[in-house]
């Protein structure tokens, strides 16, 4: 098999006494879609911190492409073609669609009135609705406030914007856990079309039909550590939720990867 | 203001949206209202048609518009300053002081070159500058390192840039101020029309518009203001723009001094004690959300010209002045009002 996209090596990370991660593995593969699942505080979200460069590991080793990497920060994570969709989606709810989009990655006016600072908007919305409308993300009017935009739509917003700049990576904290039915089957459609692009797409969810239904992979974190890797195809849900809680220790483990 | 803003009510998991889910829509005034600082601008207008009907030979005359602007235009200056601070969801309570400073340390430096030139002036202007810039950064660097509320820090600049102005001048106004300086900048008009002091007021409102609306550093500064921590998760330098912000309205506050310097040849220590307010209020009138995000120079320009508007049309048809400041409170009270307004209707 190749070399992973992505892997995590040891991860340990704590908060004061709480150790939120205690050795950790974690791989990702090419163009796939991997589920991060546990049951709450396992870890999850602490992980997916510490690879999109959002909190710093006090312990492990983070490789790209087979090669070690230091992840200090998210404009570094984001060199790397990492992106992350966070659970409360960092919008700027106050700017449009296109700002958010290109939040700290404005295209720049030509020749002196770029070099003078001026950002090119037209350009920006231009290319916004574009991938709005490649990706399938409904937006009425482009040049209102994301404040103003319903959850499915801000939820749309944030993700073209990680698929817009990602490489590699783009890394999903509970994409639906705040939409409906119909939306969330848009943003699974959307989590496949990523993946069609080569892009590999790290799911955290709690939902596990949507897991069976949208991973290629599943990693189960327990209490801070890796404890399973299934390939989805060959696994039941019960097995996964045997994993997560620990009624099924180790059995299976590492059979997909 | 530095408030922390509520985050936005999540919908329940599981609930079941309509395909079309789009924001609902709204009732026609409350689109307008939140559509720009348009509504302000007609309050504006609406003002100054009333005061020529009620008033037409005395209001209704160049002079006047002249006496309004070259009021209006000190505050402005730092209004300016102010607005790029409040867009960021900050506030800035110093400018006040940071104007008597600037201009005391101005006033020493000219005494101390001495002369009554254009160099002079310049040395008089620079020296202003550099104080207001000062506090700034000062400001700057403890709200956005320190991470010290901007409320303290700016209140704490506010007492100690007057103290100190009081301390260097023995409380005693500085009124050495070369002659020329007030006979060319303070009193002396453009084209003997446009005062000059409403000119640099007028050209510091268009770069700061132009800045704010066109360029990167703007954009940020809404980006900071509506959200900080996605900024800084999107690579933004955030403690670099707030410290940037705080300078700007620091030296703005600067430029302010060395313009009463100019105007009334003092440093008129005492007189600008509630400077800030009088800033913050024009900043909310025009427009500008003390939470942060939203915000226009030119509803600025409005907000300061609405209260001296009010003032100067009162005292023209007879009405006690003092109602200006019930007025103005009121108008304040209603602009933050139709913010909140604004953002209830957003979901």
């Amino acid at each position: 098999m190749t070399e992973p996209v992505l892997e995590a090596r040891g991860i340990v990370k704590n908060f004061g006494r709480v150790r939120a991660l205690r050795g950790t593995d974690f791989t990702v593969n090419e163009g796939e879609i991997v589920a991060l699942v546990g049951d709450n505080g396992a870890g999850k979200s602490t992980l997916v911190k510490v690879l999109a460069g959002v909190q710093t590991p006090d312990e492990g080793e983070i490789l790209i492409d087979g090669v070690p990497v230091t992840i200090d920060g998210p404009v570094e994570a984001r060199r790397h073609g990492i992106e992350t969709v966070y659970q409360d989606l960092a919008l700027a709810a106050e700017l449009d669609p296109a700002a958010n989009l290109y939040l700290g990655r404005e295209t720049m006016r030509g020749r002196l009135l770029g070099r003078l600072g001026f950002i090119d908007d037209r350009a920006m919305r231009g290319e916004s609705e574009r991938l709005f409308a490649e990706l399938g993300v409904r937006i009425q009017d482009s040049s209102a406030p994301v404040a103003t935009m319903s959850g499915g739509q801000r939820q749309g917003i944030a993700v073209s914007r990680a698929v817009a700049w990602a490489s590699r990576i783009i890394f999903m904290d509970e994409p639906t856990a705040a939409l409906g039915v119909v939306q969330t089957r848009n943003v699974l459609d959307l989590i496949r079309r990523v993946r069609d692009r080569g892009v590999a797409v790290v799911l955290i969810s709690h939902n596990m039909p949507e897991v069976m239904d949208v991973a290629d992979r599943v990693e189960v974190l327990r209490l801070g550590t890796r404890v399973a890797s299934f390939r989805v195809a060959d696994v039941s849900m019960d097995q996964i939720i045997g994993a997560m809680t620990g009624a099924l220790d180790s059995k299976g483990a590492e059979n997909g990867s | 203001m530095a408030v922390e803003r509520p985050s936005a009510p999540e919908l329940p998991p599981g609930e079941v949206i309509a395909e079309e889910d789009a924001a609902p829509a709204k009732p026609r005034w409350t689109a307008l209202v939140a559509g720009s600082s348009l509504w302000i601008g007609l309050i504006l207008l609406g003002l100054v048609t009333a005061f020529s009907i009620a008033a037409p030979n005395s209001f209704v005359s160049v002079a006047n518009a002249r006496n309004i602007a070259t009021d209006a235009s000190v505050l402005l200056v730092m209004a300016v300053g102010q607005t790029f601070v409040i867009i960021t969801a900050g506030i800035d309570l110093s400018v006040g002081s940071v104007l008597v400073f600037s201009g005391v340390i101005s006033a020493k430096a000219m005494t101390l070159v001495g002369g009554n030139g254009w160099g002079t002036m310049l040395v008089g202007l620079l020296a202003s500058l550099l104080a207001g810039f000062a506090w700034g950064i000062f400001n700057g660097f403890l709200i956005a390192k320190a991470k010290i509320n901007a409320l303290i820090v700016t209140l704490g600049s506010f007492g100690m840039a007057l103290g100190l102005a009081l301390v260097i001048t023995g409380g005693v106004d500085e009124r050495e101020v070369p002659t020329k300086l007030v006979d060319t900048i303070g009193v002396g008009r453009l084209f003997s029309q446009v005062p000059w002091l409403v000119v640099v007021a007028a050209v510091v409102a268009l770069i700061a518009a132009i800045a704010l609306a066109k360029t990167r550093f703007g954009r940020h500064t809404y980006a900071i203001g509506s959200n900080q921590e996605a900024s800084r998760r999107a690579g933004i330098a955030v403690d670099r723009s707030l410290m940037k912000v705080y300078a700007i309205s620091g030296t703005l506050a600067g430029l302010a001094g060395f313009m009463a310097l100019s105007r009334f040849a003092t440093t008129t220590v005492s007189g600008h004690s509630t400077d800030n307010l009088s800033t913050i209020t024009a900043v909310v009138i025009g427009g500008t959300s003390l939470f942060g995000g939203i915000g226009t120079v030119l509803g600025t320009v409005f907000g300061v010209l609405i209260p001296a508007v009010l003032q100067n049309g009162f005292v023209i048809v007879g009405i006690q002045p003092f109602w200006q400041q019930v007025a103005i409170g009121a108008v304040l009270i209603l602009a933050v009002y139709l913010d909140q307004l604004r953002r209830n209707n957003w979901q």
